[in-house]
């Protein structure tokens, strides 16, 4: 009976307390929002790179070489010549290697030059594979591969012409050696939705009228005589490695970071997406802290709500002592309220997470590659929601312990 | 003297308000016998309501003593009086009786959920509320109607039936009638006396209004019984 009238009283300030647990799911949305997108964007990184046990690059930063080798992000300072990636793909203990070599653009999307084993190699979330939607794998020179996003994008189909920029953001096209597109992959949401795939072959064959990142004027090589040079590229950007028993990877790697002819580094995958985290830690915490202190503000909101609902519900409180309640009665009913209001406000703002989830799902996935899964709140959002109720038991001590002292004091007569 | 206990009786009590309050009250001697119907006559500022505070037990005297069936208020903890007046006072306010967004049932009986004892008298709640309505003059499918949709003058009669149910021994009220016009009045009256006379209800009323006298079995002035120290500020 106690919880009816005290719903019932909650109900009869519907406004109010309405205004109040929307402030409160409002902001339990945003954190849990902030946390969804935290843990997504986390889990779709680590699920970017899976089966490589080292990637090879220029010396840089470990975790630069793992933003630009796979995530597309930045860009090399340096490439490593063609006979270092020789001398490592020959050494025992690698069982395989693809090159990547990237620098070239379609629109807004990178294209990446790799050989026929980066399809077979490459694998993405635990140990997937690339999947053809439609079309087959690089065949002739000019062929390319396409990720989804990319055909999604620019409405391209299997046969369609693509005409490669030199570099990122560049005017400069390669239109004399137009590709055109055999097959199209299967979304992944990896960076490969976003990449235009080529062999290493073909970056060196829309190159061969250029130097030093010009074109030569007057040069204009056809594609049938390109076909029939010996392309073999000078460079490449990086490399992904495999090695044979996972009991070589540290001694290869030191291999690499001391290999003589060429300052190079080897990384592994795993422990640079660990400094990655790292280095966004702070930010993420920034994050969490705001959002956090959102939910509080909320929080604070609600105990000015009962605060300034105390002088009205004076007479309420006076009836339920002048049938016997203790003062401890009307403290306890009011931390149920402030209880059953955090707690609306919590389920509230779990469901319109969920709602916005619904929505922003696709848009998420298309403009930034991050996939939000739609999932059973997970244990940690779980303790959160806990957590916000707890918060505003606390919260409400405050106007609780004012309104008992106010109940001792007043007994059932009401002196206004 | 009689041999039954007094259902109330105060024995030179004095009170003063804590604080900075200038105001005392001194009671020598005011009882009250079981069943006994007595209208307390003052004007505002008598002190009536700081005697009806202390008679339920929700300030205790600082001398003296105050009983309701034997039992005295200093002897009980502030959780004990509070049980205690639960168990055995009814009471009525002058007007807002009733939690507005609770049911007429919910209201009716939220005196029982503070007291086992006086629960454990009432065989079943819901028709026994029922039936109090009924016997106030109200229809018995109102207990579902939220309170604060009645009017002042049901109202009333549903915080009489709140302070029958369970027959608490004492009905304490406070002007309950003012707010009510003089026919409404006149009906709510003769309902609450033919109610608590059929319970044995010893019923104290408090009031300005010396034209009710007439149904009770003694008037008292509340001149007579209390003296009120007003500190010069």
């Amino acid at each position: 009976m106690i919880l009816r009238l005290a719903l019932g009283s909650l109900k009869a300030r519907t406004l109010t307390v309405g205004m109040t647990v929307l402030a409160i799911a409002l902001s339990v949305a945003l954190f849990l929002g902030v946390e969804k997108v935290r843990t997504g964007a986390k889990a779709s990184f680590a699920d970017t790179i899976s089966g490589t046990d080292l990637i090879v690059g220029a010396r840089s930063g470990s975790v630069q070489l793992l933003l630009y080798s796979v995530f597309r992000i930045g860009n090399a300072t340096n490439n490593m010549t063609w006979e270092s990636y020789q001398d490592i793909a020959e050494r025992r203990e690698v069982d395989w290697i693809v090159p990547i070599s990237l620098g070239d653009s379609h629109r807004q999307f990178r294209v990446m030059g790799t050989s026929a084993a980066f399809f077979e190699r490459y694998k993405y979330r635990s140990g997937q594979s690339l999947a053809l939607q439609d079309g087959a794998v690089l065949a002739d020179l000019f062929d390319t591969v396409i990720g989804a996003d990319v055909a999604a994008t620019l409405g391209y189909q299997v046969g369609d012409p693509i005409v490669v920029s030199h570099g990122l953001a560049s005017f400069v096209e390669h239109a004399n050696q137009p590709f055109q597109v055999s097959g199209i992959l299967e979304k992944t949401g990896t960076p490969v939705d976003r990449t235009v795939i080529v062999s290493l072959e073909a970056i060196e064959a829309i190159h061969v009228d250029w130097q030093s990142g010009a074109q030569i004027p007057g040069q204009n090589t056809t594609a049938d005589v390109i076909r029939q040079m010996e392309l073999r590229p000078e460079a490449v950007t990086a490399a992904l490695v495999g090695v044979k028993s996972r009991l070589q990877v540290f001694g290869l790697q030191r291999a690499i970071n001391e290999y003589g002819q060429e300052p190079l580094l080897a990384i592994l995958p795993g422990v640079a997406l660990q400094e990655l985290w790292q280095i966004v830690g702070i930010a993420e915490t920034a994050l969490i802290a705001v959002s956090a202190m959102v939910v509080v503000t909320a929080l604070i909101g609600m105990m000015a709500t009962i605060f300034s609902s105390l002088n009205e519900r004076r007479r309420e409180m006076a009836i339920f002592r002048a049938m016997g309640a203790r003062p401890r009665v009307i403290l306890g009913m009011l931390i149920l309220e402030a209880a059953l209001m955090a707690a609306i406000g919590a389920l509230l703002g779990l469901a319109l997470l969920y709602v916005a989830l619904w929505i922003a799902q696709p848009l998420v996935d298309s403009a930034f590659g991050l996939w939000l899964p739609i999932e059973p709140p997970s244990l940690r959002e779980v303790w959160a929601l806990l957590g916000v109720v707890v918060a505003g038991v606390i919260v409400s001590a405050a106007p609780a312990f004012r309104a008992y002292r106010l109940s001792l004091a007043d007994g059932m007569m009401v002196r206004n | 003297m009689s041999d039954t206990p007094p259902i109330l009786a105060l024995r030179d009590v004095t009170y003063r308000w804590p604080g900075a309050v200038p105001f005392g009250l001194g009671v020598a001697n005011f009882a009250l016998q079981p069943a006994e119907t007595v209208l307390l006559l003052g004007e505002s500022g008598s002190g009536k309501s700081t005697l009806l505070s202390l008679i339920c037990g929700t300030v205790t005297a600082q001398a003296g003593s105050v009983s309701v069936q034997g039992t005295d208020f200093a002897s009980l903890s502030a959780a004990g009086r509070d049980r205690f007046r639960a168990e055995h006072i009814g009471v009525i306010f002058q007007q807002f009786n009733l939690l507005p967004f609770g049911s007429v049932l919910d209201n009716i009986l939220l005196p029982l959920r503070f007291a086992p004892d006086r629960r454990a008298r009432v065989d079943d709640p819901n028709a026994t509320a029922k039936r109090l309505i009924e016997s106030l003059g109200l229809p018995s499918n109102l207990t579902t109607a939220r309170a604060g949709t009645l009017s002042v003058g049901q109202q009333q009669r549903v915080a009489a039936a709140r302070a029958l149910i369970g027959q608490p021994p004492l009905i304490v009220a406070d002007e309950p009638t003012s707010a009510l016009d003089a026919a409404t009045q006149a009906t709510f009256l003769d309902l609450l006396f033919s109610q608590s006379r059929a319970h044995d209800t010893a019923l104290l009323m408090v009031s300005h209004d010396a034209r009710l006298a007439s149904h009770f079995d003694r008037v008292v002035e509340m001149s007579d019984i209390a003296k009120i120290e007003r500190a010069v500020a």
